[in-house]
């Protein structure tokens, strides 16, 4: 077993992984390593053949594969190490990481600091209760692109969808061009969260239906899927009854959410915020232990992998940072959700470590028009941004002047969303 | 002929069939799917019950019992995940803690050992999570759970070890009686047989009737179950369970011995081969459940699955030989059924021998199986296996932590899996929080590699349930 000292342990090659060990690596960090349990790079920018990636950090339009492969080009010049096939069972506080792979064998690697970029993984059937038989062809959307875009296998001919997620939008345009039949994209909620683009381009284009507020409430097949019963849903998100449609399908996909994969993140003892499902994090996407950071959507899922990418540049250079000078510290000020905001990133900010501004990041809880954004403290606004349109879908971005931070009491503000009359 | 056929694959059949290997005779197992363990056995809370339940005198009580304890050597000896973790059955009013006596005094007829009636204070001291509305419960230590599928396939596994032989896709079609024996028509072929056993499970009277009298006649009651992630596994430490009343059972709350928590089941008559969950019926095992543990996480649920049990009109076990002489009935096997099931098998080879079947040892007979499971080992232990073996190195279900060394190993063991779910039962890939989504197409290949079939042949579970319908237009090659 061997034991080598790194400056900074990546683990995760996909495209957080990618930016955050490039930018380690540019911040001056000696000795930078991605630990990826695939046998390529990329993560799940591979089997995104569609384009659409990198309109904002590459001011044009690439494909998922050409996204990734911008910066795994650029790894060897930079003299990032890559261990591929490796999978890592264990992170240590200590920054121990316990890995291996079939050529290296088992693995404890030591590092002065960690960043997590893991990623997400779908939400599956079980975990939304569909009631009904447990027949073949009920897939994740990603499941099914995987299938089709990797291994180059049809999933079936007759598709029903759940959820409108942008994967689930992609995946009806897909199965459209391959031939199959998509007879509907049924959506709990009475908006999608997918981007408007995407509803366009892959629902609109080939006439395909979008059912909002509807959920399926019945799959039925003995074997492969046969039926699936579709119904409208109330305010509550109950199925109404007598208003049931029922779908010949052979194949039900389910885009259903993402979760954040921090299994190694829990099990290191970093705090996890039980709104995101991710890691507590500080400005520079430090989590609750010193040296461990974590960025993408690891910590919560994104829209765009742009922003992965700018949020993942972050953390490797504050992990570079943490390697060469340690802890920052300093005085510490809690960022709460208030009205309408389902969570923030970052959760915590160290006043003293930010250089001129902190940006953060938040959701929505509902479809709003006309509103304005507050960062407020002791009661008093400290900062307001207009919106003409909010969406639970798209993440909204808000920079925080450091200027500011003398205002703020008791180590907290509060960032909510008002109605325009409101805020006055 | 061969000395006796014993139709149904699931664990009372397996069991059967691993008690018949210690002897010096031709024993065959035939099963209508593609693997053994498929049906009941797959399906059902995955509790070694203490005993306390079945009214003294019964069947029920006897086998129960004497199961409790032999399925913890089976388990060690045969590598099964088995955990003896014990039980309450909570009380939530007086009523309930008259009940929870009677259940007591049952317990000690039946020979239960080491039970006591606890006080709230004791069992809030036990499980901090159970509710603040209980009054009292039954605690019975040697209460356990048990990896269902698992102890079936060790069981048939080293059956096959040590002679037998089990007939997948073999439905039985017909039975009939000839000079010294049966003529048993599985799968097309016919065997001919001394003496048969009738394991069938929810299709037990159909297998009787076909050269029987009819006597009895089974109705699939259905009951639905949630699974969720670990993340919920430590929420209580032991079996809960509610008293039985009027409305049925009751719903239990336990850990499973691979982590995760397991809630269920309702009861509701159904269709024989309808294993469908319904929205009704999930709504009432999560109201059910919140009584005993209020604070279960149902949003981190990872799958939903229901199982059939085989009432028949008796409340008993339906265990001995028929009016034909030769054929013997295991039926109306429901709860405690998986418990009791090595103790039946060893009563049933009893009478088997009293029947005229000779019963002499075999001389090396192999009583012990151990699985590699790469989780468990610690860091030294994992090092060694890789350098043994560098499929140990190689992740496939990263939920679960399974190495492709194992599923190449089940694979290569007796009796191996053909489907995904095959592979899912033996090494618990696709059993965690994803659900294949990553792993189900590797896993997919892997059997295929190593079946030496193509990938579009190996389905999700039974025969008919193809993942892939065909290529994509370019297959995934480039131009």
């Amino acid at each position: 077993m061997n034991e080598t000292l790194y400056d900074v342990i990546v683990i995760g090659g996909g495209p957080a992984g990618l930016a955050a060990a490039l930018e380690a690596k540019d911040e001056g960090a000696e000795r930078v390593l991605i630990l990826e349990r695939n046998n390529e790079l990329g993560g799940i920018l591979n089997q995104c053949i569609h384009n659409g990636f990198g309109r904002h950090y590459f001011k044009e339009e690439l494909t998922g594969p050409e996204y990734a492969g911008r910066f795994i080009a650029r790894l060897a010049d930079a003299g990032v190490e890559v261990m591929l096939g490796a999978m890592v069972l264990d992170v240590s506080a200590d920054k121990t990481v316990h890995a291996m792979s079939r050529e290296r064998g088992y693995m404890m690697l030591r590092a002065k600091s960690v960043v997590l970029n893991m990623g997400c993984r779908e939400r599956t059937r079980g975990a939304i209760a569909i009631p009904g038989d447990r027949p073949a062809g009920v897939f994740t959307a990603g499941a099914a692109q995987l299938y089709m875009n990797i291994e180059g296998y049809m999933v079936g001919k007759r598709v029903v969808i759940l959820g409108s997620g942008d994967i689930g939008l992609i995946m009806a345009r897909r199965m459209t061009l391959e031939g199959a039949k998509v007879l509907a994209c049924v959506e709990l909620m009475p908006y999608s969260n997918g981007l408007n683009r995407n509803i366009v381009q892959c629902l609109n284009d080939y006439d395909i239906p979008l059912y909002l507020s509807h959920t399926i409430v019945d799959i039925r097949g003995d074997k492969r899927v046969e039926q699936v019963v579709v119904a409208q849903v109330d305010e509550n998100r109950s199925p109404i009854p007598g208003t049931e449609m029922t779908f010949d399908c052979d194949t039900v996909l389910l885009s259903v959410g993402l979760i954040p994969e921090n299994e190694l993140s829990r099990q290191a003892g970093v705090e996890i915020d039980r709104r995101t499902n991710g890691p507590v994090v500080y400005e520079n996407m430090e989590t609750s232990l010193p040296g461990v950071f974590a960025s993408g959507n690891v910590v919560h899922v994104h829209d765009l992998v742009d922003f992965v990418t700018a949020e993942s540049q972050r953390a490797g250079r504050a992990a570079a940072r943490y390697a060469r000078d340690g802890e920052p510290g300093g005085p510490v000020v809690t960022v709460e959700n208030g009205q309408a905001v389902n969570y923030t990133v970052p959760q915590k900010i160290r006043t003293g470590n930010v250089d001129k501004f902190v940006e953060i990041f938040f959701r929505v809880n509902f479809v709003y028009t006309n509103m304005v954004i507050q960062i407020s403290s002791g009661g008093e606004v400290l900062a307001s941004f207009k919106r003409e349109h909010m969406a639970p879908g798209e993440m909204e971005k808000v920079v925080f002047p450091k200027a500011l931070f003398p205002k703020i009491r008791d180590g907290r503000i509060t960032v909510s969303v008002v109605k325009e009359e409101d805020a006055k | 002929m061969v000395d006796a056929v014993i139709i149904g694959g699931g664990v009372c059949g397996c069991s059967l069939l691993y008690e018949l290997s210690r002897y010096q005779i031709s024993a065959v197992l035939v099963e209508k799917e593609n693997d053994v363990s498929v049906g009941t056995t797959k399906a059902n809370s995955a509790i070694v019950h203490a005993g306390y339940d079945p009214h003294p005198g019964t069947k029920m009580a006897r086998y129960n019992v004497e199961g409790n304890a032999l399925i913890k050597e089976l388990c060690a000896k045969l590598d099964v995940p088995y955990k003896q973790i014990g039980s309450l059955v909570l009380a939530f009013d007086a009523e309930q803690d008259a009940l929870v006596r009677e259940l007591f005094e049952r317990g000690t007829k039946n020979g239960v050992p080491d039970m006591r009636v606890l006080t709230a204070q004791e069992v809030w001291e036990m499980e901090p999570n159970v509710s603040r509305e209980v009054t009292s419960a039954l605690y019975a230590p040697s209460a356990g759970i048990v990896s269902p599928w698992e102890l079936a396939i060790a069981l048939a596994e080293t059956a096959v070890k040590n002679g037998a032989e089990v007939r997948l896709n073999s439905e039985v079609t017909a039975i009939e009686k000839i000079d010294g024996g049966f003529r048993v028509t599985a799968g097309g072929e016919a065997i001919e047989t001394r003496f048969v056993v009738n394991a069938a499970g929810i299709w037990s009277d159909r297998v009787h009737d076909m050269v029987n009298a009819h006597a009895f006649t089974v109705t699939a009651n259905k009951g639905e179950y949630y699974l969720l992630d670990k993340s919920q596994g430590t929420l209580v430490s032991h079996v809960i369970f509610q008293c039985p009343s009027k409305v049925g059972k009751g719903v239990l709350v336990s850990p499973t011995v691979h982590g995760n928590l397991i809630v269920g089941p309702n009861a509701e008559d159904a269709e024989k081969g309808d294993l469908g969950t319904t929205g009704e019926g999930l709504a009432f095992v999560k109201k059910m459940a919140m009584r005993s543990v209020p604070n279960i996480g149902f949003r981190d649920s990872i799958r939903n699955f229901a199982g059939l049990r085989a009432n028949t009109e008796i409340d008993d076990f339906l265990i001995g030989e028929t009016e034909q002489k030769g054929f013997f009935d295991v039926a109306g096997i429901k709860s405690p059924g998986l418990t009791s099931a090595p103790s039946i098998a060893r009563d049933v080879v009893r009478m088997l021998g009293e029947a005229g079947l000779p019963l002499k040892a075999r001389e090396q007979f192999i009583d012990e199986r151990r699985v590699v499971r790469f989780k468990h080992l610690s860091h030294e232990e994992r090092a060694a296996a890789i350098a043994r073996n560098p499929l140990y190195g190689q992740i496939v279900c990263r939920c679960e932590t399974i190495t492709e060394g194992e599923i190449v190993d089940a694979l290569h063991r007796p009796l191996p899996p053909c489907s995904v779910d095959g592979v899912k039962r033996r090494c618990g890939s696709g059993m965690g929080r994803c659900q294949g989504g990553f792993c189900g197409p590797k896993v997919q290949q892997i059997i295929a590699r190593e079946l030496g079939i193509p990938q579009e042949q190996v389905m999700m579970d039974r025969a008919g349930t193809a993942i892939i319908t065909g290529e994509t237009k370019m297959g995934g090659r480039a131009e």
